[in-house]
């Protein structure tokens, strides 16, 4: 059968994320697909981009001739400064998100249950090397965490399930799922769907997905 | 007269001793010594604890030290990076220790050693496989894990600008680990961009006074 949808690519997906941050926030973005987002900053709004590695203030990803090894993001690419931008060491970032300070980080995922939880530092192969860089700090300081993932694994596995099967960054933390074929929010443990790419319907999404989900009024 | 510049890296590594541990800065490539670490590879020194968020990539930095079998054991938030083979092999085969931690743990309890705390509560990793055998105990309704200062015997870092005294500004985003690291070292040797003469760094200007400095290099090669 012939797809009647057309999957949002990552800079559509990190598009939609800017339009849900609101003016004057301080947003974090993890490793991997959320850096993108500091591409799409809209110039009519002060969004405070904070990066773990001492940054308040990012802009968007370096190319040619702004490229400085001295200025990178987490996911170590390099990067450019807004105007007003900070710096600073290692635990005053932390202290920044343990503290509270920030409004929104967005993190990537492997899997994101009903519940909120978010598993996102290692999977079960006991070949891969653990790895948890800022995100439990990040899961669990943030006063809202938002995923930016694809809905599927590469085997075709959903990311999204009912109970996470993968040890757990933090439990009951994420609020808002964005994926290629839909956003979701999370609340009262189940998953709303917020929108739909054109011509994907819940039925299809609940298909792909193996997850019965509500729908937002 | 205080003077803690060095003539070169080898002289300001010289007396590292086997079984040092030893604290690296840098956030991959950003703020990562280097030069500092060809020295101490060149200089012989085994059996290392390194302290530092990655454990090396592409065959560079501590990679190198991993890959001469001089590191026994490395504490870290992220071994996992582009080209970090050698890392990864020497783990599955068990002949390298890793102690994860979450990345502002790590930082915390460098700041933690550096300011004279012997521990501290934090909400980070409650509930995680990371806070397995680690004693939890809930404050303000919620739950916390008691984690220990860091200390190490040499801070190797890379800060930009330096005085003889040792005062030290850092650029961009590779300040990262270098002003906590500073504070937690018993000897700390700084690799810097460039010297001037005191009072030539506005002193509001500073970002590590110059008492967190053991010793100074500078950079044969400036790196931007």
């Amino acid at each position: 059968m012939k797809q009647s949808y057309t999957p949002r690519t990552p800079e559509q997906v990190a598009q939609r994320v800017v339009q849900d941050i609101p003016d004057g926030a301080c947003v974090n973005l993890g490793i991997g697909r959320p850096m993108l987002v500091s591409n799409f900053l809209p110039p009519d709004k002060d969004i405070l981009i904070q990066s773990e590695n001492g940054i308040l203030g990012m802009g968007h990803i370096a190319s040619g001739a702004e490229i400085d090894p001295d200025y990178v993001n987490a996911g170590k690419q390099s990067i450019t400064l807004r105007r007003g931008a900070a710096l600073f060491h290692h635990a005053d970032s932390f202290a920044m998100i343990r503290g509270g300070h920030i409004d929104i980080c967005i993190l990537g995922a492997f899997q994101v249950s009903a519940a909120g939880d978010l598993a996102n530092w290692r999977t079960m192969d006991p070949d891969a090397i653990p790895a948890v860089g800022g995100a439990m700090d990040l899961a669990h300081g943030a006063k809202q965490v938002f995923v930016m993932t694809d809905l599927l694994t590469k085997d075709g596995q959903s990311k999204i399930v009912s109970h996470c099967t993968y040890p757990l960054t933090a439990r009951g933390v994420v609020t808002r799922v964005y994926t290629e074929l839909a956003t979701l929010a999370i609340s009262n443990g189940k998953f709303w769907v917020v929108d739909l790419v054109e011509g994907l319907t819940q039925a299809q999404l609940e298909e792909v997905s193996g997850l019965k989900m509500e729908k937002t009024s | 007269m205080l003077n803690k510049i060095f003539t070169n890296a080898e002289a300001a590594l010289a007396d590292v001793p086997h079984g040092a541990t030893i604290m690296i800065s840098g956030f991959g490539g950003a703020g990562l010594p280097v030069e500092l670490i060809d020295a101490l590879l060149e200089q012989g020194a085994k059996d290392l604890t390194i302290i530092s968020n990655n454990a090396g990539s592409k065959g560079a930095g501590i990679a190198k030290l991993v890959q001469a079998r001089r590191v026994r054991k490395v504490i870290c938030s992220f071994p996992r990076q582009p080209g970090s083979d050698i890392f990864d092999q020497l783990y599955r085969e068990g002949k390298i220790e890793l102690e994860l931690l979450p990345q502002g743990t790590l930082a915390e309890r460098v700041r933690a050693g550096g300011a004279g705390i012997g521990a501290f509560f934090t909400p980070t990793a409650a509930g995680t496989e990371l806070a397995k055998n680690k004693e939890v105990r809930e404050i303000d309704g919620v739950q916390q894990v008691l984690e220990y200062a860091l200390h190490a015997d040499y801070a190797l870092i890379k800060a930009n600008v330096s005085d003889r005294w040792g005062n030290l500004t850092y650029r961009g985003s590779a300040r990262n680990f270098g002003p906590i690291m500073a504070t937690a070292g018993k000897c700390t040797i700084a690799q810097v961009n460039c010297l001037v003469q005191l009072g030539d760094i506005d002193p509001e200007h500073v970002v590590t006074p110059s008492v967190f400095v053991s010793r100074v290099v500078l950079s044969k090669q400036v790196s931007f």
